[in-house]
This record gives C-alpha cells, sequence and structure tokens, in this order.
C-alpha cells in the first residue's frame, strides 16, 4: 500500500511545494519534511512528501549494487 | 473563418444559423470542392484500382485540447490511421460533429482548424460533413464520428492469419505519449515535454510496403495500448507474443507519469504510432525504412512470435531483469492507485 | 516498471546469484510474507517469484487495503454517494470492490456521485469548489496513507472548509501481523517488511517479531534489487540462526520515521477495533476519528444499509491468512476473475487471487 516516488524538489514554501521527476511536476504538501530544501530529493506518496532520500545512504546502496554487478561481469 | 461566439441550439436546426455555420467555418477551412458543393451526398470520381475499404470512428476525448492536438486533428488522423492499418491508401473522409449547447466557439474552431490541418497533412479530404446540436448537458461540448474510405492497391495482402512464428514485433515510435498526455492533464500533474503522438501514418506504411519486407499486419494501439492489440492479435494469430521490456521505447516524461499514477505504458493509448508484424528475417529491412521516414524515427523491434503453448498466456514480457511474466489484458479503464 | 539503477539487470543478477548460493545451504524451506500490496505487484511485475531459489517461497499476507477493506465499509461508502448533494471521493483502487449489492463503478454508471482522486488534497479542492456539495473522501489505505489524510483534514480545518468528511477506515499493520504469527495454521520464518509504511513508523516499530515471535522481518524498496536485497538478508538471518529487524531501505527508512506525521495522524486519529475482511475484528488495528473531529465523521451520518453478506463459497480469508493459495478456493476462476470479481482479493491488481490468476495458474497448469 506504498506507490510512492522520489522526486525532487523545485520550489517550496512552508507548506506547499513543487516537486518534479523526469520532467514531470506536480504541485505537493511538504509539510511533513521542514527540513527539505529546494534540489532535494523527497519521497511522495498521494500529493504528500513524506520523508526525504538521504543521499549517502543512497549512494551506499548504489555501491552495493554496483558490487554486485561486477561480480557478475567477471564470470 | 469566423466561429459563433457560443454554440447554440439554432446552429443544428438546419436553417440561417447552420448555413452561417458551414459557410462560414467548415467550408473555409476544408476547403474543397467536394464539399462545397453542399449537396446530400459528395458524389465522387472513381476509385483507383484495387478494393475499397471503408472505416468509421468515434471520437471523445477529455481534454478536447491538449499538448500536441485536438478533438479535430485526433479524428482526421485516427480514421486515416485505421485505413493505413489496413493496407489501404485513404481517401475521403466524412466529418460529423455533435455539439453540446453552450460550447465556446473559440473550441469548436480549434477543432475545426485542427481538422483541417490533419486532412491537408494526411492528404485526405473531408467531403461531408455533418453537425447537430444537443441541449445543454447531453454531451460534453462536442463529440466527432467520422468515416474513411480508401483503396488497397491491388496485389497487397495484410493480416494476422499471415503471422507465423518467429515473426517480429515493431513500433514506430516511443508508446504512451497520447495517453499520458491526457492522464497528466486530468491529475493535475505538469509536462512541458510531453505532448500527443498523434499523427498521419500512411505515408510511413506505403515507405514501408515498398521496402520489400515481408510485412504480414499493421494496428495502431489506440485505446487500450499495446498490450491490448497484442492479445487481438494472438488470438487472431493462434500464436503466442513475446515482448522484451529492455526494449520497448518509452518517454521518460511517459514513465514517470505512470509511475505517479500507478499505470502502465503498454496499457496507455497512442495515436500515431504502428505496430507492424514482420517476417523475422526482414525485421532489419523494415526497421531501415521506416526510420527513414520523419512518422518512424524512433521505430524499434519490441518482440517476437512464438508458438503459443497450451493453457499458456498468449502474451508475455520479458522483464529487464530476466524474469517473465503474462500481460493480461486490461480489466476495466485506468485509474490511478495509491497502492 | 522504469529502468533506473533499482532495476538494473546485472546488479538483479548478482544478488540473485549470491542468493541462490546462500539458499543452497538452508536446512529447510523458507516461507517469506510480504506484508504490502505495492511489494505483491513489484514482485510480480518483474517476474521475480520464479527466479526465487527453490528453498525461499514468497507468499503474500494481507498487504492489500482494498482487499482487507470489510464489505461493511463498501456498503456505507454506497449509501453515502446514494444522498442528495453528496459526492464520494476514492482512490481508484476501490471502484470495483464489490460491496453487497454493487460497486462504486457500477453505482456511478446507476447515477451516484463517485470521483475517482489521485490525492486526498483532490477532494478537499473539490468540496472548497463547491460549497453546496458535501464531499467525503474514503480513508483507506495503511500507516503510510494516513498522514495524507491528516493532513487534508488539517488544511480543512485550517482553511475552513465546512462541507469536506471522512469515512475513516485506515488500518495499521502490527496489530494484523501479530494475529499472523500467532495463527498455528500459519508459518512464517520472517517478513520482507513495507518500505514505506516504514517511512511513518520507523523500522523499529516491527522490534515486536523478533522480542515476542523470535521471528525476523527486514524492510524493503519495491525495486527488484531491493526485494532481492531484502529477501538476501532474510535468507542470512535464517542461516545465522538470528531473528532481527534489518532494513536495507536506508534511503528512505529510519528507525524512527516521520515523527512529525504520526504527530498530527494522532491529533486527529485514535486506535480503534476495525474488521479485516478475512480476519474479523482485530482490536486497536484501524484508526478512527478522535470524537473532537465528529463534525468530520461521515460515519455518523445516518443511512440505510443492507445486512452485510459475504458472497458465498468465497474463501477470501483464508487466502488474506496466507493458509491456502488461491486455487484452492472453490470460486477460483470458476466465477471469479479480474473481469468480474466475487471477492476482495481478486478485485485489486495486487490481491493474492488477482496476482494468482494472472501470473500463477498458467505455471501451475491449473487453467480451466
Amino acid at each position: 500500500m506504498c506507490l510512492a516516488i522520489p522526486m525532487v524538489l523545485v520550489e517550496r514554501d512552508e507548506f506547499e511545494g513543487v516537486a518534479e521527476i523526469d520532467g514531470v511536476r506536480r504541485r505537493i504538501s511538504v509539510m511533513y519534511v521542514p527540513e527539505a530544501a529546494v534540489g532535494d530529493y523527497v519521497l511522495v506518496h498521494a500529493g504528500f512528501a513524506i520523508g526525504q532520500v538521504d543521499a549517502d545512504e543512497a549512494a551506499r546502496t548504489l555501491e552495493v549494487l554496483r558490487e554486485y554487478a561486477d561480480a557478475m561481469v567477471e564470470l | 473563418m469566423k466561429a459563433p461566439d457560443r454554440v447554440l441550439l439554432a446552429h443544428g436546426g438546419g436553417g440561417r444559423l447552420t448555413r452561417k455555420l458551414v459557410e462560414g467555418l467548415f467550408l473555409p477551412a476544408l476547403d474543397n470542392p467536394h464539399l462545397a458543393t453542399l449537396t446530400d451526398s459528395a458524389v465522387l470520381p472513381e476509385l483507383p484500382p484495387g478494393r475499397p475499404a471503408l472505416t468509421t470512428d468515434a471520437f471523445v476525448v477529455e481534454p478536447p485540447v491538449f499538448a500536441g492536438g485536438d478533438l479535430g486533428c485526433l479524428s482526421i488522423y485516427g480514421t486515416v490511421n485505421d485505413l493505413a492499418m489496413a493496407g489501404a491508401r485513404p481517401l475521403w473522409l466524412t466529418w460529423a460533429l455533435i455539439l453540446e449547447e453552450g460550447t465556446d466557439g473559440e473550441l469548436l474552431e480549434t477543432c475545426v482548424r485542427g481538422a483541417a490541418r490533419a486532412a491537408q497533412e494526411a492528404g485526405v479530404l473531408v467531403v461531408a460533413g455533418d453537425t447537430k446540436v444537443v441541449p445543454r448537458g447531453k454531451a460534453d461540448r462536442l463529440f466527432a464520428v467520422t468515416a474513411g474510405l480508401g483503396v488497397v492497391p491491388p496485389g497487397r495482402e495484410l493480416g494476422d492469419a499471415l503471422i507465423r512464428p518467429g515473426d517480429a514485433v515493431l513500433v514506430s515510435g516511443p508508446i504512451g505519449d497520447h495517453g499520458a498526455t491526457v492522464l497528466a492533464h486530468r491529475h493535475g500533474l505538469e509536462a512541458p515535454g510531453l505532448r500527443s503522438d498523434c499523427g498521419p501514418l500512411a505515408a510511413l506504411v506505403e515507405a514501408l510496403l515498398e521496402s520489400g519486407a515481408a510485412v504480414r499486419s499493421l494496428h495502431d494501439p489506440t485505446r487500450g495500448g499495446v498490450v491490448t492489440v497484442c492479445h487481438e492479435v494472438a488470438a487472431r494469430a493462434g500464436l503466442r507474443v513475446v515482448l522484451e521490456e529492455q526494449a520497448l521505447p518509452v518517454r521518460r516524461e511517459v514513465a514517470a507519469v505512470c509511475d505517479l499514477l500507478g499505470l502502465e505504458p503498454l496499457a496507455l493509448a497512442c495515436e500515431g504510432r504502428a505496430l507492424v508484424w514482420v517476417a523475422g528475417a526482414d525485421a532489419e529491412r523494415a526497421v531501415a525504412a521506416m526510420r527513414a521516414h520523419p512518422a518512424g524515427a524512433g521505430t524499434v523491434v519490441i518482440g517476437r512470435m512464438a508458438e503459443a503453448p497450451a493453457g499458456a498466456p498468449p502474451v508475455i514480457m520479458r522483464t529487464r531483469v530476466g524474469g517473465e511474466r503474462p500481460l493480461d489484458l486490461l480489466t476495466g479503464i485506468d485509474l490511478p492507485r495509491i497502492c | 516498471m522504469s529502468g533506473g539503477p533499482y532495476s538494473d539487470p546485472a546488479a538483479v543478477a548478482g544478488l540473485l546469484a549470491e542468493l541462490r548460493t546462500a539458499a543452497a545451504r538452508l536446512e529447510h524451506r523458507l516461507t517469506l510474507m510480504e506484508v504490502c500490496g505495492t511489494h505483491t505487484h513489484s514482485v510480480a511485475g518483474a517476474g521475480l517469484r520464479r527466479l526465487m531459489p527453490e528453498r525461499v517461497r514468497l507468499i503474500s499476507g494481507p498487504g492489500c487495503p482494498v482487499c482487507v477493506t470489510p464489505v461493511a465499509y463498501l456498503d456505507r461508502a454506497l449509501a453515502l454517494a446514494a444522498l442528495p448533494d453528496t459526492v464520494v471521493c476514492t482512490f481508484g483502487d476501490l471502484m470495483r470492490v464489490p460491496s453487497s449489492t454493487a460497486s462504486l463503478e457500477r453505482a456511478r454508471a446507476e447515477g451516484a456521485r463517485v470521483e475517482v482522486v489521485y490525492s486526498p488534497r483532490d477532494a478537499l479542492e473539490l468540496a472548497r469548489r463547491s460549497p453546496e456539495l458535501r464531499v467525503v473522501f474514503l480513508a483507506v489505505g495503511f500507516e503510510t496513507t494516513v498522514p495524507a489524510v491528516a493532513g487534508v483534514l488539517d488544511e480543512a480545518e485550517r482553511t475552513g472548509v465546512e462541507n469536506f468528511m471522512l469515512l475513516p477506515g485506515n488500518k495499521t499493520m502490527p496489530q494484523v501481523m501479530r494475529v499472523l504469527v500467532d495463527d498455528p495454521e500459519l508459518e512464517v520464518d520472517g517478513f520482507l517488511l513495507p518500505g514505506h509504511v516504514s517511512v511513518i513508523t520507523g523500522w523499529k516499530l516491527f522490534e515486536f517479531l523478533p522480542r515476542d515471535f523470535g521471528v525476523g522481518g527486514v524492510v524493503a524498496g519495491f525495486g527488484p534489487t531491493d526485494v532481492a536485497q531484502g529477501v538476501l538478508e532474510l535468507v542470512r538471518q535464517a542461516l545465522d540462526g538470528r531473528a532481527e529487524i534489518g532494513n536495507v531501505y536506508g534511503r528512505v527508512v529510519t528507525a524512527d520515521g516521520n515523527r512529525l506525521a504520526r504527530e498530527l495522524v494522532d491529533h486527529y486519529f485514535e486506535p480503534a477495533d476495525e474488521i479485516w475482511r478475512g480476519f474479523g475484528v482485530v482490536p486497536g488495528s484501524g484508526l478512527g476519528l478522535r470524537s473532537r473531529w465528529a463534525h468530520r465523521d461521515a460515519a455518523q451520518i445516518e443511512v440505510e444499509l443492507p445486512l452485510p453478506s459475504e458472497p458465498v463459497g468465497c474463501r477470501c480469508g483464508e487466502v488474506l491468512r496466507g493458509v491456502i493459495d488461491p486455487p484452492e478456493c472453490p470460486l477460483f476462476d470458476s466465477g471469479c476473475d479480474p473481469e468480474s470479481p466475487i471477492g476482495a482479493c481478486m478485485v485489486s491488481s495486487e490481491g493474492t487471487c488477482a496476482a494468482w490468476w494472472r501470473h500463477e495458474r498458467w505455471a501451475a497448469g491449473a487453467v480451466r
């Protein structure tokens, strides 16, 4: 029960913002991510940003995935 | 060319206002000698050699004007494309409108101009038309109904029964553009880079058929998208369609709209794309011929036909990650989901 | 399903290879349950189930909020939609769920005012634009969605939109998970935990699983690599004899989740006993509006309701509890299919029965 998409915040004020992914923008509520700044990635569900994407953690995950991918190439 | 401010019931009454509408808007826009006679029926020159092809279509779209088109051009392209998919050269169209009382004149004019432009681009003539106006609330602004007449040149034979295992499935460009455009509009998504793909396919089809590639069958994936056409073809050909997820051309904006609304590009309408079934050995030749034409610049092979194992799904997709999933026929219309 | 690094074929292949190696060392087959409709959907979408090693069995639990919405809720929604000057707004997911009489989709065709919305904000906007109408939003969904509902209520209160109400139907996960783990008929070795529920709740919420039941869980996202990472971590736990809460979705899931969201939810809602289709009453698993907000509660509106009736022969309950596979229900593919669903498990595209009908019945040779 969780269709939520990471999108980049392109505009915000206290409660309202605009988020974008791959050239598609939508007005969203940013009431639950007071610390998210323009340029940050937020997770959007049902018109609300419900959390922020941790860029460091994302990078860590991508690194792990790259290792798995590389392991296949070596075979 | 002049449209009234607002559409009134009298515009459909057959009297003076109707005449003003026809002579002031439709005739100048659609400008051709057949239409100008304003007789009860257009009597046309003899058909070129070959078998006549006839199609009819009804057009309803919300919003009636969208990025990349409008109800007017959509209705012309849609009709022309139906003929082209049968291998016919489109010649003459009829165009009838059902208008809601109170419809904004500018909207009507936009659609009429759109239809005119589309007819010119597609190289067809709108030779007969009609207008009816219904009371407010009995229709949603405007609906269009068309008929199209074309000719299949002698010796040209297309049909799903010709499809064989090993045949390639091609699409002429990115999928889901039209469906994503209208859905984005309806659900408050802004995507400046997104536009409907609506456009004529007849010239592209001629280029393909002239290439000498053994084309079996053609279909345009309108309502219901690519997946619906694949099911129809699989059923008629008695074979299985195997699509490759990695090969599917999808614009990033279309993918994003689908991700946001919980929809699938394969299920969204295209209004200017051709799905082509061609002999496996001729796939490259077909791709090259189509890519050489502007309407087919994005042509790619998206799958192959195979024998249909008994009791097995007729349409499957090999996923990006090496899995396989059956692609089911849609149940119901596209509804955005939360889950 | 779009591409991106979490669908990277090489990474998935690498993970699956690692998973196969690990699973080969398992002493017995692991049964892992996911409790999130979006997990069901993404596993099916990538064709992952059949790529799982033999010793790993992935089953679906009651993670589809549509499937577990009781018939009585739909009956009430339909009754509200039939009232004068009332519009019912709903997520698309609920439109085709059968009630004791008809679905919302059918009711709309027969003249009831029903609107599909992507966000509850759209419902509030409708209320704002049309003060002469009473707008009722069908609030279903799990912890991921409740903050959106609370947020909209808050906006309605702050900006004085009086004609906006909810029909509360949101549910929370932990209580029903306890029921599942407690069920002697069901043997679950571990849970693939819902990634986006956890964004709100934090993963610590699930610590009761290892603590009280000795069962582990891993929070995972929804791309194929995320699911594979989650399953791999669960297999590793089993091999090590560990039962813990793991998290492979660290890019959005933290231990504590979104406290601000939970506070606002708490301001408007309180735990209530709730009926889950197939489970009966699960105490404290629902979210009801606090009495202070009774003026927003559409359940308080008097309507005539039919006697709720579950279809005869429907075994959705057992399917939802993971006790039987869909083909064991007598109605499966024999009157009940996605085209004409009888039970809720068949309606939602991730309902277990619908997912099975679409993907598994071919493999099982169970096609009639």
